[in-house]
């Protein structure tokens, strides 16, 4: 059993360390480190890293593929691509092995299940470069977007951001996860809206450990106070964790096969005229970039 | 000036400096109206005072910038502005009445660096310098309080060791004189040392320690803004009162003489224009002059042919009337 995960968003935004804080663990990486602390490098290419993880006392492989920041240049137009290809490219994967005459048991499943998108914490409102990034990544995975680095808000800032980004996201119609239109019942529909009045999620990433009371805790330690990342007072990372890990896990992973890749696969099938498909030249079919998202 | 990214803390840490609130009817806009939007330029002015000195200041906000996909365009405004100031001066120095110039140059730019970065942003080193021969740059680090103290330590030399391999020329404090006392030295030292200042601006009062401070309440711990442990924003405070003078005298002695040598050499339009204009306008009328005269010669020539040879052909006269 297995899930893959992606965190985007422009640099400097915590992805990297979020991904530690995630599995407790360091990324490996190809720059030697300083001796003290760890610092996290510019992350410069897609890097993935797979973990084992045991969720009540089920054993899960659990693959994130941190991303290089977008959005840092002059022109930003198109920073998207990346990501977008490498996305279509595991669609790509997986459907190539689906239309074997002679086809695996277990298909290898590359799939991104999770797109977790960090909006940086302005406290206004969301940029056009995060808007048009979730407008073209939520047609083609599951969005998470997560208010990154949080601890620059204060508890009422960040209730004011969130409503302001829920507004936005509606007059956009920008679909995040969990969306309202899989909602398989009443009482998905129930457990869903309480999740939905919280995102986006407001996380603080760190993957170092303090004493605080007596207690080794993952947090930040600053003149004024040590963030606790864990502790749901101070901050929202125990709720992603379990929407990504624990409670919507196979949720994910449902949409992402029966929606997501049902919709490429129709797209793939379409373009070459039937069910056989001629030898690509690697990319992804032409018209997934642009014209009819 | 203020320039910076929407959302870095701008207006809050101006209105934190000047203890005041200059955007009382302040709408944020959404991204919607940021797409189509260019850059703009919005200037207030407010009075403070610092030890029985009035000062009055000009806030140049600069909305819009950094805020689309594409920003290529967007420091154009802000460079044209500077240099209207520029212009507007040197018209008024060359006037006849000299005693009432108002200087409305701008003489300090607070450029803000995002502190969520890795460093400087290739838009931060692109408009730094398009604009580091006309203004003297101060940057600022705001919202101070995402980052840890070491990773302040860090990002201030990341940032100084860019600006340093782009040849960015920031705005220097001069060193104190030597008959300054040895406190004022130190302060001087204090400030060269702590840019880019990293600042937390807040105008709301919270209870810490027993007492009320300007500061930011969080789940966990107050981060006060007058507290030199937490952040630069008495440093800042201190540099800009103590050295005014400086930045205006720079202005004047540094980026106001390039625009004006600059200016005068490609020919100063507005003020040399019009003598040059005059001259070509007399030439002209010279000349047209002189062609209206060929042409009367030409035709009392045509005319005295006409009468010579037509002497007895009444009908060639009377065909030709002049």
């Amino acid at each position: 059993m297995g899930a893959a995960g992606i965190p985007a968003g422009q640099s400097g935004l915590g992805k990297s360390t979020m991904v530690n804080t995630l599995f407790k663990s360091k990324v490996s990486r190809k720059a030697s480190q300083p001796s003290q602390e760890e610092r996290i490098p510019k992350t410069v290419q897609l890097q993935s890293i797979t973990h084992v993880i045991e969720e009540k006392g089920v054993k899960m492989k659990l693959t994130v593929t941190d991303t290089p920041g977008f959005g840092d240049q002059i022109n930003n137009e198109n920073c998207w691509d990346p990501i977008i290809k490498y996305i279509n490219e595991q669609y790509e994967k997986y459907l190539r092995e689906e239309i074997l005459i002679t086809r695996k048991r277990k298909i290898p499943d590359t799939r991104v299940h999770g797109c977790v998108y960090f909006v940086p914490p302005t406290g206004h409102w969301l940029r056009p470069l995060d808007l048009e990034f979730m407008r073209r990544l939520s047609k083609i995975v599951n969005v998470v977007p997560v208010i990154a680095k949080a601890d620059t808000l204060t508890l009422e800032e960040r209730a004011e951001f969130k409503r302001r980004i829920q507004e936005d996201l509606k007059t956009h119609a920008i679909s995040v996860y969990p969306q309202e239109d899989f909602d398989q019942d009443p009482d998905d529909r129930v457990l869903n809206d309480r999740i939905r009045e919280k995102i986006p999620f407001a996380v603080v990433g760190a993957d170092q450990e303090h004493q605080v009371n007596g207690k080794r805790v993952l947090g930040r330690k600053t003149k004024w106070g040590i963030i606790e990342v864990e502790n749901p007072a101070h901050c929202e990372f125990p709720l992603l964790r379990d929407l990504l890990i624990r409670s919507h896990l196979q949720d994910l992973k449902d949409i992402t096969h029966n929606v997501h890749y049902e919709s490429y696969r129709v797209r793939r099938l379409n373009e070459s005229n039937g069910p056989a498909l001629s030898p690509l030249n690697g990319l992804p079919g032409k018209g997934e970039g642009g014209s009819d998202l | 000036m203020v320039v910076g990214e929407s959302g870095l803390g701008k207006s809050t840490l101006i209105n934190s400096l000047f203890l005041t609130d200059l955007y009382p009817e302040r709408i944020i806009p959404g991204a919607a109206e940021k797409i189509e939007r260019t850059v703009q330029i919005e200037a207030s002015t407010v009075e403070i005072e610092e030890r029985g000195v009035k000062l009055r200041l000009t806030v140049v906000d600069t909305p819009g910038y950094g805020d689309a996909i594409n920003c290529r365009d967007c420091f154009k405004t802000i460079i044209s502005y500077i240099d209207e100031q520029f212009e507007r001066y040197l018209h008024d120095e060359s006037g006849l009445n000299r005693r009432h110039i108002i200087d409305n140059r701008v003489h300090c730019c607070f450029y803000f660096i995002s502190p969520f970065g890795h460093g400087l942003k290739p838009l931060d080193v692109e408009f730094m310098k398009a604009i580091h021969n006309k203004v003297n740059i101060v940057p600022v680090i705001a919202k101070a309080d995402t980052l840890s103290l070491k990773e302040r330590e860090r990002l201030k030399k990341r940032i100084l060791d860019e600006i340093e391999e782009h040849g960015i020329k920031i705005y220097h404090l001069p060193d104190a004189e030597s008959d300054e006392d040895e406190d004022f030295k130190e302060q001087t030292r204090l400030l060269k040392a702590s840019i880019p200042f990293c600042v937390v601006g807040s105008n709301q009062l919270i209870e810490a320690k027993g007492k009320k401070v300007r500061g930011r309440l969080y789940p966990w711990g107050v981060v006060e803004v007058e507290n030199t442990e937490h952040n630069d924003f008495l440093k800042l405070r201190t540099m800009l009162i103590t050295h005014m003078q400086d930045l205006q005298e720079v202005t004047q002695d540094l980026h106001y003489e390039n625009f004006r040598s600059e200016r005068l050499k490609r020919g100063g339009r507005k003020i040399e224009d019009e003598e040059v204009n005059k001259d070509q306008i007399l030439l002209e009328k010279e000349a047209e002059l002189r062609r209206m005269q060929e042409m009367i010669a030409r035709m009392q020539a045509q005319m005295q042919m006409q009468m010579q040879s037509g002497e007895g052909d009444s009908s060639a006269v009377h065909g030709h009337h002049v």
